[in-house]
């Protein structure tokens, strides 16, 4: 089946079969491996995306002909050019990752979690992932991470999107 | 895991998935949230040969609140109840719990209440919630649109009064009366996982103070969840008390039915889900103003 899926604002064309997973569509078909498969069951949430801009969604629970004519956003599109935007920023300087293997997901899920919620106290962030395990961390520089993000994406001029 | 096969269509309107759904009959499934769907066709459970999906339905992706009902859309998201403008009101504090505990966060975002109850989960959040508040669910056949209340609609695990070919379009919820609150109590070993018991309460009080109505269900009590109707029956006419909440509770650790299984043994789960039911009408009595 062909599809057209616009991922971090460039129109991918593919002929995909329907049972293609969008997580597989992003890395295999599209070459974006920085969305990751962990338990690929739609319970640890590695696999989060960002859909037509505001909807998190776990990317191995979604069939890529799902995504036909719509947006999605990956780790991959956070960034503009050289400047890390304001979650990346915040993973860096708050030590919220060690493995890495979680943080694209935790990232994307954030992003959905913030574009809600721009003010997030700690127990919001808390709730707000906790479809996204970390093996590593604790969570606690993960959670600094986001309300860093926070606080930066709330200034007046904000270096995110 | 890769899923079998399947054909995929997408829908645009109620009409055109209708049709497609009366074509292909029991080959086919709708996709709606797809988050209990999309698992069970990985782990083969499910090998629909068609699916017919129907996110793209803006006509289907409503919260309506009119002449006493909320009418819920096949796919407004769990988080748009969680985050409806009402939500907080005390009358419907038992969509309040429950739209915060179902599966987690980011599931919540696609999943749906509708596609929920039609799923029919042994350990499904909505449809102990649709028991308690005694919901109906509006369903498209070829004789055209019916409405079916939930204790109908609810026909055994993974099974409802929705037949080969036909749709169900909205959950509708009667609007309670302020002197109305409910409650969800959920034990769960870890976020997202199945319940191990769940209890819905909910109750409202005449204005002597005595219960005028009450909606008691369980989940993972049973093939599929269970109104406790025995007591509903012991809380109606009754002033709120320890007493009372303890008839209630027994009856629905005597109603519940589980499986033994890693979550628990039977008789933990029995006694559990009692422990559930008194928590909840606590809670729910609490909210209007009865302390016990």
């Amino acid at each position: 089946m062909k599809v057209k899926v616009t991922v971090n604002g460039i129109v991918y064309a593919r002929d995909v079969q329907p049972r293609t997973l969008l997580a597989y569509f992003l890395r295999e078909d599209c070459g974006l491996t920085g969305t990751h498969v962990g338990c690929d069951t739609s319970s640890c949430g590695c696999c989060v995306v960002v859909m037509d801009g505001g909807r998190a969604v776990k990317s191995c629970t979604m069939f890529a002909v799902q995504a036909d004519g719509h947006e999605i956003l990956t780790v991959e599109g956070l960034a503009s050019g050289a400047a890390l935007h304001p979650l990346q920023q915040g993973f860096w300087d708050q030590h919220g990752l060690q493995c890495g293997y979680c943080t694209p997901g935790m990232m994307l899920a954030s992003y959905a979690l913030l574009k809600q919620n721009p003010k997030p106290s700690e127990a919001d962030i808390r709730e707000g992932l906790a479809g996204n395990l970390c093996r590593c961390t604790g969570y606690q520089n993960i959670v600094k991470a986001v309300q860093q993000a926070a606080d930066k994406m709330r200034e007046p001029v904000s270096a995110g999107r | 895991m890769i899923p079998a096969a399947f054909d995929y269509l997408r829908a645009h309107s109620p009409d055109e998935a209708f049709a497609e759904l009366q074509k292909h009959g029991s080959d086919a499934r709708v996709l709606a949230g797809g988050q209990s769907m999309i698992p069970a066709m990985r782990f083969r459970l499910a090998r629909p040969a068609v699916l017919v999906d129907i996110n793209d339905i803006r006509d289907l992706d409503f919260i309506r609140m009119g002449d006493g009902t909320l009418s819920i859309g096949a796919i407004a998201r769990d988080s748009a109840v969680e985050r409806a403008s009402w939500i907080g009101e005390r009358r419907w504090s038992l969509l309040h719990d429950v739209s915060r505990v179902v599966a987690d966060p980011v599931v919540r975002q696609s999943g749906t209440v509708v596609g929920s109850l039609c799923h029919n989960d042994p350990a499904g959040d909505w449809t102990a919630t649709a028991l308690a508040a005694r919901a109906q669910v509006v369903v498209r056949g070829k004789a055209g649109t019916r409405t079916v209340p939930i204790d109908a609609f609810l026909v055994d695990s993974f099974t409802t009064a929705v037949s080969e070919g036909e749709i169900a379009l909205e959950a509708r919820f009667p609007v309670p009366d302020d002197r109305t609150a409910g409650s969800y109590q959920k034990v769960e070993r870890k976020v997202g996982d199945f319940a191990t018991a769940a209890a819905a309460v909910q109750v409202s009080l005449n204005a002597d103070g005595t219960v005028r109505a009450a909606g008691v269900a369980l989940s993972a009590a049973g093939p599929c969840a269970v109104r406790v109707d025995e007591a509903e029956r012991v809380l109606v006419g009754q002033k709120p008390g320890a007493d009372l909440i303890r008839a209630a509770a027994d009856a629905a650790a005597k109603k519940s039915a589980p499986q033994a299984d890693l979550r628990g043994s039977v008789a933990y789960k029995k006694n559990l889900a009692g422990v559930l039911v008194a928590r909840g009408l606590r809670q729910a009595f609490g909210r209007l103003g009865v302390t016990i």
